[in-house]
């Protein structure tokens, strides 16, 4: 019985994929990750119905029985009618003027230049570590004073948790990072940080086009130290570890 | 030659003499090809005004040097996996007593004296372009690596005169003297190995050097050699190669299936078809771990070709080869589940597909969900961001490993059920085996996922080395099943014969699928790690001042990607025609 019915189940589970995807998860899942899901739904179901052959032979049935002409006539000409509607229907929305900004391709993690400069002095990425951490000492008091100078500069855009919503944040395309997130920070070594932070958006580098973010070269207003300490305390205040290697290391080889 | 060996016929019937001479033509063929394109280098390079750089009319520099690599790279594969292929087949044929296997390891070895001249040509091609529009990197590459050129000219003519005798004496090293082909099949692939050994280096030297003084001299050549990426480049071009033989003569079984007029062809080409997709299917699945090994030693070496690679100008590059995995796990499982269809008692095992098929989707799904996603500014508002707060759990490595090795265990799955598909067990232990296999694949999924989802809660070092643990779960699961499957099967009382020859036409399609997709993934992935250079020849040390060495658009790459697949393709059609022309004159065997 369910053997039979292998085409409508496929239709069925098709489109219960698509309201699912569409009314269960919030926020909406953007318009480009939805044409992939379904895509690839689409492509699932193919192969596992042609992956049989008395699932092919029963999911193709309905459909040779419309162009072959063995269906009732109503049938055939309600899909007939159907192809060049969904045609005329996936045309107007493909050209129909839209009042929203157009999609914007950004790189989020753009590579690390080599080197940067910082207050006039060449400081080169390779191997540049944290010089609060690498001493090895006591944490908890640069941590407070990054904690100040977080409060002093950062607060305002990426908020009270570090979650990327402080109370300016919602004026900015794209919003600010949210070192919550396990996609940010926690994925970086302290060296890419410290040149996000000293360089800000004007020196991302050429493939981070748009150059929209409104990061602040941080080396204008602050020291070298006072950064390193902030990042100390967001990484600190938001629970999660910078990337590091082990003890092998780069440049050993070198 | 080993001692022992008595040259009585060659692999086309013609006494020992006549092999003997085929192979010092073979040597022959490649010294002059060799000295040929000394001549035509040196010619270029004598006549032209001395530069850094020279320009090549309407295609450039760069592309033709791209386009001519590639196609060395993939015929090298091709002459390299293609052995393997060969030599693996005529083991399992000694081993199962069946001469069918020894037939088609014979068969697809006698296109290596095709496939060698056409690497050698276009690999001296290459050379020539090298020479001639980028001077003076090929002058420091030789000047520094002197010693591994020698190297590389002597293994050349090592493995053309191996694998030309290991093909002329294939007829006269029958029965008794089986084993001295088979030592000098395993010859003919350490010498290929010590090539791409070789050849690798150059390579990975330009990515990640080491042993050099800060003028860029090489100072220490074993370290130069040794580099950050040799080996995990090395095993993972060994692996690739393996699965790309396999599924170059699978999709050549597939054109013959389909082409075929009688069904004794079909039931021998659906049999070749299946033999060369297990081959490709087997290598592929260790594939990512390898890829892994040296993503993560990319990173290690480089943040910043690491992040270029992962998550800055080349991260969306990476969906279109999820995309491609994820089509290539669809593929396999889509072949071995169709091929079910003509084992009688396969039925037994349909139900596990619906199971099946939504662990690889789901895999997919996850593997395909980029971290950053594309999106309109009112979606981006909604988002807070352009990660999403749910689906942005899918677009990091974690899950990306967790989904990996759930499809890696699941067609691991298909292809056990697909062994025993026509058979019962009679052992009395049956169901206990039954059971622990359940159990260790159970296990190992629950491993996958527990390290997988904890994943998220360590810093990058331990999770890093969570995959290691998940790796590990997979690879134990799928040995203890197999060492209980053996001995449990043996004497398994048989439902009813394979017929070999009754799977459905598209089941031949898929298998061409996979070919394609492979050399297609082989192309789009050696852009992307040479791309991550960016304007460097040695990455950090040599700066490209040519006018070409700007990051192209991800289109533009991805056209001529595409384009050398199909060049590759002809090309190989055309070897696999020649060959067919020569089966079917009379005096070929």
């Amino acid at each position: 019985m369910m053997l039979r019915l292998t085409f409508w189940l496929a239709l069925a589970l098709y489109g219960a994929v698509y309201a699912a995807l569409r009314l269960a998860i919030h926020p909406p899942i953007p318009a480009s990750v939805l044409t992939i899901y379904m895509l690839l739904t689409a492509i699932a179901i193919l192969v596992f119905v042609s992956a049989d052959e008395r699932r092919f032979t029963q999911f193709i049935a309905p459909l040779a029985a419309v162009f072959e002409g063995r269906a009732p006539r109503a049938a055939r000409i309600a899909v007939l009618a159907v192809i060049p509607l969904a045609a005329a229907w996936a045309t107007y929305v493909r050209v129909a003027p839209s009042a929203d900004a157009p999609f914007e391709l950004r790189v989020i993690h753009p590579e690390p230049p080599s080197s940067l400069s910082v207050h006039g002095r060449r400081v080169e990425i390779a191997g540049l570590q944290n010089p609060l951490r690498a001493k090895g000492s006591e944490l908890d008091k640069p941590i407070r004073e990054g904690k100040t100078i977080y409060y002093q500069n950062c607060f305002f855009c990426h908020g009270d948790a570090l979650a990327g919503d402080g109370h300016f944040a919602q004026a900015f395309r794209p919003i600010p990072a949210n070192f919550r997130d396990v996609g940010t920070i926690s994925m970086l070594q302290e060296s890419y940080v410290f040149w996000r932070v000293a360089t800000g958006g004007a020196g991302l580098p050429k493939s981070a086009t748009p150059w929209n973010s409104a990061m602040p070269v941080w080396q204008d207003f602050l020291t070298e130290e006072e950064i390193w300490k902030a990042i100390l305390y967001i990484y600190a205040g938001s629970g999660s570890t910078p990337r590091t290697w082990d003890d092998e290391v780069k440049h050993d080889k070198h | 030659m080993p001692g022992g060996i008595t040259l009585q016929a060659t692999g086309t019937g013609r006494p020992a003499f006549e092999a003997l001479k085929d192979t010092y033509k073979g040597v022959l063929k490649i010294s002059l090809l060799l000295a040929l394109t000394y001549l035509i280098a040196h010619g270029l390079s004598s006549v032209l005004p001395a530069a850094d750089y020279r320009a090549l009319p309407v295609m450039g520099n760069r592309v033709a040097v791209w386009i001519f690599a590639q196609l060395h790279l993939m015929f090298g594969a091709f002459v390299l996996g293609v052995p393997i292929f060969a030599l693996i087949t005529e083991i399992v044929g000694v081993a199962t007593r069946e001469q069918r296997y020894d037939e088609l390891a014979r068969e697809f070895t006698k296109l290596l004296a095709m496939a060698y001249t056409v690497t050698a040509v276009l690999g001296c091609v290459l050379l020539v372009l090298l020479v001639t529009l980028y001077p003076k990197l090929t002058g420091y590459l030789s000047q520094n690596f002197k010693p591994t050129w020698i190297l590389y000219v002597v293994l050349i003519f090592g493995e053309v005169v191996l694998a030309y005798l290991y093909w002329t004496t294939w007829d006269g090293t029958q029965g008794a003297r089986k084993k001295w082909h088979l030592l000098l099949g395993l010859l003919v692939n350490l010498w290929g190995t010590a090539i791409l050994f070789v050849a690798d280096i150059w390579v990975t030297f330009m990515m990640s050097p080491a042993g050099i003084d800060d003028a860029g001299n090489v100072t220490n050549l074993w370290q130069a050699v040794n580099n950050h990426t040799w080996m995990p480049i090395n095993v993972h071009r060994l692996l690739a190669n393996v699965a790309f033989g396999g599924a170059i003569a699978a999709a050549y079984a597939a054109v013959r299936f389909l082409n075929a007029r009688t069904a004794e062809e079909r039931a021998r080409f659906d049999w070749m078809g299946y033999v060369g997709s297990f081959i490709a299917i087997a290598a592929f699945l260790p594939l990512p771990f390898a890829g892994y090994w040296l993503g993560r030693e990319i990173y290690q070496f480089s943040q910043q070709m690491g992040v270029s690679m992962m998550g800055g100008s080349f991260a969306w590059l990476w969906i279109l080869q999820a995309f491609l995995i994820g089509s290539l796990f669809f593929a396999a499982n889509f072949y071995l589940w169709l091929g079910m269809g003509r084992i009688p008692g396969a039925e037994r095992y349909t139900r596990y597909q619906v199971a099946m098929m939504l662990v690889l989707t789901l895999g997919f799904v996850v593997w395909a969900t980029p971290r950053s996603i594309i999106a309109t500014g009112v979606e981006m508002a909604a988002m807070g961001g352009s990660h999403h707060p749910f689906l942005g759990l899918f677009g990091v490595m974690a899950a990306k490993n967790t989904a990996v090795n759930l499809m890696i265990l699941t067609t691991f799955l298909s292809f056990m059920l697909y062994r025993r598909a026509n058979r019962v067990p009679l052992v009395t232990w049956a169901s206990a085996g039954k059971i622990v296999q359940g159990l260790v694949i159970a296990v190992a999924s629950g491993v996958v996922l527990f390290y997988g989802v904890y994943s998220y809660y360590v810093t990058s070092m331990v999770r890093i080395g969570f995959s290691v643990y998940q790796v590990l779960a997979v690879l134990v699961a799928m040995a203890v099943f197999v060492a209980v499957d053996i001995p449990m099967l043996r004497g398994a009382r048989q439902i009813g014969a394979i017929r070999w020859g009754e799977i459905p036409a598209r089941a031949q399609y898929a298998l061409f699928f996979m070919a394609i997709t492979f050399t297609w993934l082989m192309g789009l992935m050696g852009y992307i790690r040479s791309g991550i250079r960016q304007y460097w020849h040695i990455y950090g040390r040599i700066a490209d001042e040519s006018a070409h060495a700007f990051t192209m658009t991800h289109g533009h790459a991805t056209l001529i990607v595409s384009g050398i697949v199909i060049v590759f393709f002809l090309l190989v059609s055309v070897v696999f025609a020649l060959a067919a022309r020569h089966e079917d004159r009379p005096e070929a065997a």
